[in-house]
């Protein structure tokens, strides 16, 4: 049996609790066990343009909490998982810095070696459990849906790096959506940054770029958009409501890749929290197939 | 009479400290939710809320809470049952003694008849319940001084709280042995209680006590005669023990008794028991007048505090109210730590020694804040990079055993403090999220004000070094953030060929990007290599950046592109903070 750390970040618990839900009930389905850590603590990632030392030291804990239990860590959120791989990277390197980091983690009884690997939820889904699984969990297919998937930069670049996919060519994410019966559509923007991480420093660049997006995703006639990251979902959801509100343009739902799956795999909309996103998804069933197995 | 005019006295101050501090509920501001709402509404709205809610179904609600969290502390016995082990014994302990021992008077005697402070189960209830509370402080003092909590601090309010309960039980239980061996309290309860006329058997009755009730006295020493101690027996069997039980369940002063034996004669010469019965009244007189200005306020405040924020929520509490809230949490909070604890960013205060960082010491701070105490800039400074190094997880919110809306409270700060107009070069990172999510409760120019501060603070000099008219000036290249990890250094690859600036999304965005951005990526990379460190820290480009390593991917030259972004804005961020310190040094010259 799989068993991962689960790491959940900061965005998640207090504003996207579905996608902890939906991709808990998910995992469960095909197999993963999954551990919380309570001591795990911010992932650095909103650090690292004020202090590398605070960012590293933040990251650095988890990797060694981790560690401690003997357990990979699967992530949820790109940014974290981008911030993870990051330290885990410049702490392979030895200077002064990492001598820093690694007495500061001694403080607390814990080390880090190296030997913790870092997964994003995705990677798991595709790599760990891999494809066959999913499609024998899935009961009923999605039909005529066409989903937009957006990669996420942090889980995309500096590839040498996080190590996710090609981060040209990507189709990780493609895959995973199509095992599910929906159209994976190629649209232009579809490797390009969302805009959350400059929301609330310069939020007329960060809503243009979210704005492009949307356009460029209707462009190629989209039912939904589909993200496996809180700050994407948050920018596709509720930030995309403030734009609405100032330019009344239609809505293009956003939905978390677990939501997406799991109601294929006939989860509870609850569990998977349909009704907690801000923009309206709750149609997203209507373009399910009536299964044989539960015809309905 | 002097121990009723210092009671009155104490409990004068004390009604009035209690008044004195709920009225600053209503007239103290904290943040920006209570900059325009006067006094006076605030008071009403609070008593037409009160109203409402005694009529209505969150009554119910009320009276769960009431059980649940402020009598069975349910939320501290999730974080931590040694802590709820500890704050249960001094809690209900203290208040049993206060009930059943302090004011014997007017309430177990009222309650119970047959009440007398020396009979059981009276007597032996008395050194159990302050044995609870010994045992409570012992716990606390392991926590905080042995056990060493992590980033549980002690500060000035909780040396107070530990020595004031200390002094009151320990003085109490030495009070208590000191009595047992008193040879004049033994007389002056022989003269009330018992008739004694003839000297056989004064001298039977004193030798029982000495050898079976530990009573030092001067005139007659063990070993006594069989004979004497049977009279003894008798007497005290008629005149003592309807009124007296045995030492030994009063199991703390029986014990100070034994310990305090050989200095009893000594002791009882100097009046001991009246020096030590001074003590102790005295303490917990001085205990009482200063409880709403210390730390065991929370007794009041913090059970508020839970009923209030178990019924109020932003969208349909009357913002007067949350105002009035708000102020209150600041009393309500015992400094626990809980928050430190399980806050998601203080991991940031090993590195950056803000002990701000940490929520509960942010608390400890705000009230001070909030009582309109003047501040130096250097003090402003650091308590508003603790309140914005926050990622908005609502973990501390969650946890908090008095059930502090920490989220809105941070908010609600966090502006006050960074529209003062003090640079915060924290706003230009991703812990500007939360804010840009609620920006809808921010006026628009309130919105604007700390952004332009921070870029105005993090460009340097920028613009001196980019003015065209004086020649460039090549220095720090030896500058040591750069070379600390793997990207240092890569820059002097690059050869110019400008990927990294044709592939930028934020570049793409603007008609004329350098007018907006001040450098573009590959002018930035062009600096370092010439050495202009200065130049290459000052563009907006740097804070626009939105980190997708689109330039980093692709740059032919493996040059750490974002990488080196992120480095350059560390040292912007250094560069500012010199500067406001520099700045904060002169105006306190001045």
């Amino acid at each position: 049996m799989m068993k991962f750390a689960l790491f959940l970040g900061c965005n998640i618990p207090a504003r996207v609790e579905q996608y902890d839900t939906s991709a808990r009930a998910v995992l469960k389905q095909v197999g993963v066990q999954l551990v919380d850590i309570r001591e795990f603590n911010c992932c650095g990632y909103p650090m690292r343009n004020a202090d590398q030392k605070a960012f590293l030291i933040s990251s650095a804990v988890n990797l060694g909490l981790a560690e401690k239990e003997n357990l990979d860590i699967i992530v949820l959120c790109k940014c974290c998982f981008g911030s993870l791989k990051e330290a885990e990277h410049i702490l392979k390197e030895e200077g002064e810095l990492q001598e820093e980091v690694n007495r500061l983690l001694a403080q607390r009884g814990l080390k880090y070696t190296g030997k913790t690997q870092i997964k994003h939820f995705l990677s798991v889904l595709y790599h760990d459990v891999g494809l066959d699984t999913l499609k024998s969990n899935i009961s009923r297919q999605y039909k005529d849906c066409k989903i937009a998937p957006h990669y996420g930069c942090h889980a995309l670049r500096p590839s040498k790096i996080t190590r996710f996919d090609d981060p040209v060519a990507p189709t990780i994410f493609d895959k995973l959506v199509e095992v599910t019966g929906a159209k994976s559509v190629d649209w232009t923007r579809k490797l390009e940054c969302c805009g959350a991480p400059v929301l609330g420093v310069n939020d007329d660049l960060s809503m243009n770029l979210t704005r492009k997006k949307l356009e460029d995703a209707k462009k190629v006639s989209a039912d939904y958009l589909c993200s496996a990251c809180p700050y994407c979902h948050l920018q596709f959801d509720v930030v995309q409501k403030m734009i609405i509100s100032q330019n009344g343009n239609d809505p293009l739902a956003s939905v978390l890749y677990p939501q997406l799956l799991g109601l294929s795999m006939g989860l509870d909309e609850k569990i998977l929290g349909i009704h907690m996103n801000q923009l309206n998804i709750s149609n997203l069933s209507s373009f399910l197939e009536s299964g044989e197995e539960n015809a309905e | 009479m002097v121990f009723n005019l210092l009671l009155y006295i104490s409990l004068a101050i004390f009604t009035f400290g209690l008044i004195y501090k709920i009225s600053t509920w209503f007239s103290r501001s904290i943040g920006i939710s209570s900059k325009e709402i006067p006094t006076s509404q605030r008071v009403s709205a609070a008593v037409k809320g009160i109203a409402s809610v005694i009529f209505s179904a969150k009554i119910v609600t009320l009276i769960k809470v009431f059980f649940l969290d402020v009598l069975l502390q349910h939320r501290i016995i999730k974080e931590d049952f040694l802590r709820w082990l500890m704050h249960m014994l001094i809690y209900s302990g203290f208040m049993l003694l206060l009930l059943m021992h302090a004011l014997d008077e007017i309430v177990t005697a009222k309650l119970f008849s047959e009440y007398y402070s020396t009979i059981n189960p009276y007597f032996f209830l008395r050194d159990l319940f302050g044995l609870m509370v010994i045992v409570g402080v012992g716990i606390a003092i392991y926590r905080r001084f042995i056990l060493k909590v992590p980033r549980l601090r002690t500060n000035a309010m909780d040396h107070y709280a530990i020595i004031i309960l200390a002094v009151i039980l320990v003085s109490g239980v030495v009070l208590e042995g000191a009595k047992i061996t008193s040879y004049s309290e033994y007389q002056g309860m022989v003269e009330d209680y018992a008739d004694l006329e003839e000297e056989s058997e004064i001298e039977a009755l004193e030798s029982y006590w000495v050898q079976n009730l530990d009573v030092v006295s001067p005139n007659v020493k063990g070993p006594f005669d069989e004979e004497v101690l049977e009279m003894g027996q008798d007497l005290h069997d008629a005149s003592c023990v309807d009124c007296h039980s045995p030492n030994q369940w009063a199991f703390n002063g029986y014990m100070a008794a034994k310990i305090l034996k050989p200095i009893s004669l000594a002791l009882d010469g100097v009046g001991g028991s009246t020096i030590l019965y001074y003590l102790h009244f005295l303490a917990c007189f001085i205990g009482l007048a200063y409880l709403p200005f210390s730390k065991m306020f929370h007794i009041f405040s913090t059970p508020v505090s839970l009923l209030a924020n178990a019924i109020m929520d932003k969208e349909t509490s009357d913002p007067a109210n949350i105002a009035t809230r708000q102020v209150m949490e600041l009393d309500a909070c015992m400094h626990c730590g809980t928050c430190s604890l399980r806050c998601s960013a203080a991991a940031a205060f090993d590195a950056l020694g803000n002990e701000y960082i940490l929520p509960a010491e942010k608390m400890t701070f705000l009230k001070t804040l909030a009582s309109g105490k003047a501040l130096s800039q250097k003090q402003l400074q650091a308590i508003q990079e603790g309140v914005y190094l926050c990622t908005n997880c609502d973990r501390c919110t969650v946890v908090c055993p008095a059930g502090i809306n920490l989220r809105d409270l941070w908010f609600n700060v966090r502006e006050g403090l960074v529209q003062r107009g003090i640079p915060e070069p924290l706003v230009l990172s991703p812990f500007s999220f939360y804010r840009g999510l609620n920006r809808e409760n921010i006026s628009t120019e309130d919105y604007a004000g700390p952004l332009a501060d921070a870029n105005r603070a993090v460009a340097g000099k920028f613009e001196q070094v980019m003015d065209q008219s004086t020649p460039i000036s090549f220095k720090g290249r030896e500058i040591v953030e750069l070379n600390q990890l793997p990207s240092a250094g890569t820059f002097s690859y690059c050869f110019g060929c400008q990927t990294c600036t044709t592939v930028c999304p934020v570049v793409n965005e603007y008609e004329n990007p350098l007018e907006t951005l001040g450098l573009l990526p590959h002018q930035i990379m062009n600096c370092l290599g010439l050495g202009l460190v200065e130049m290459a820290s000052g563009p907006k480009m740097l804070w626009d950046c939105v980190t997708c390593y689109q330039c980093q991917e692709h740059c032919p030259q493996t040059v750490q592109v974002t990488d080196l972004l992120f480095l350059l804005k560390n040292l912007a961020v250094k560069n500012a903070e010199k500067i406001a310190d520099q700045l904060s040094v002169d105006t306190e010259d001045v």
